[in-house]
């Protein structure tokens, strides 16, 4: 899960624990002495690894000081590294994150890369040593689900590292997608801390990606043009005279 | 002179030490990281690096985020 949005750390607290998860992003941002509660210490608590993000850097420079200044608040050298572009997409910047990634990785970070859903991208990001790739489903808060599936099955096709979808996920539907494309794990944040109900919407999180896992791993049947019974074929005097149908399954 | 902690400026005296300043702005004996000049320092050296003027520090921690 992701930390931010939240409206008040009780909420996200019981966010966290409805969704199961056992792993959670944080920002990096300068102290200020008037801030209680530490979300630092809730995650202790609920015996959550904090995972540091480089949220709100533009460039390699700013992101590579920021994963640099998280290893040593926090004491790992994993880092979720995120390089926007502008304030208003929040769309990553390729350039800059293909830099920094390979910065981090020859300083010894395990860099998850937060990146867009080309799979050629993806190829480049694994290829300078990121521990995983993480494509967007739509921007960031957007809530707009998965926007291109046939880039993601590409990228499944393409790369071996672990592909978590990171951002654009609207509500269950949309990670169980995720998860029947061949992902391995899905990052949201708004979806659950924006949600009227954040705890009900984390507990659907967490069924909606196990459903999605399993059907991956199950092996959906092929889309047909045609019925197939289900019951067992009989020897019935109508079946011989049915020519082949080749028509692709449609479209929706 | 004058330094930088946190984008605020600041008056100190000569050879003030990097240890004073982070901890005019927290005492938390962990979670939190400091960086002079855009360049980490270790906790292990913040008694024994000395700020010169104009220095800019930054003291990060974890918030919620992302």
């Amino acid at each position: 899960m992701g930390t931010g949005g939240v409206p008040s750390l009780s909420i996200l607290r019981e966010a966290l624990i409805a969704s199961g998860t056992n792993l959670t992003t944080v920002a990096m941002r300068r102290v200020n002495p008037s801030t209680s509660g530490s979300i630092f210490d809730l995650l202790k608590e609920l015996k959550i690894e904090p995972l540091p993000n480089t949220a709100g850097c533009y460039t390699s420079g700013e992101a590579v000081l920021t994963a640099e200044l998280a290893r040593e608040a926090l004491n790992t050298n994993w880092i979720k590294l995120e390089v926007i572009a502008d304030d208003y997409t929040l769309l990553p910047d390729a350039i800059e994150t293909i830099s920094a990634a390979s910065r981090l990785v020859a300083e010894g970070f395990v860099v998850l890369a937060y990146t867009n859903d080309d799979p050629i991208l993806a190829s480049k990001l694994e290829a300078v040593g990121c521990a995983a790739v993480m494509p967007l489903g739509a921007p960031i808060g957007s809530g707009l689900g998965i926007r291109n599936p046939h880039n993601l099955e590409l990228m499944r096709e393409r790369i071996s590292v672990p592909i978590i979808l990171d951002a654009g996920i609207g509500t269950a539907s949309d990670a169980t997608l995720a998860m029947e494309l061949g992902c391995d794990a899905v990052l949201l944040a708004s979806a659950i801390t924006r949600a009227e109900q954040p705890r009900l919407m984390a507990e659907a999180m967490k069924y909606a990606v196990l459903a999605g896992r399993n059907a991956y791993l199950g092996g959906r049947i092929p889309k047909r043009w045609h019925a197939k019974a289900s019951s067992p074929d009989r020897n019935e005097i109508s079946t011989a005279n049915l020519k082949a149908d080749n028509r692709e399954s449609p479209l929706f | 002179m004058i330094v930088f902690i946190n984008g605020h400026e600041q008056d100190v005296s000569e050879n003030t030490k990097l240890a004073e300043l982070v901890a005019s702005v927290s005492t938390a004996p962990s979670g939190i990281a400091v960086a002079l000049n855009e360049e980490v320092v270790p906790r292990s050296s913040w008694t024994s690096t000395t700020l010169r003027s104009g220095s800019r520090v930054e003291v990060l921690t974890a918030v919620q985020g992302g």
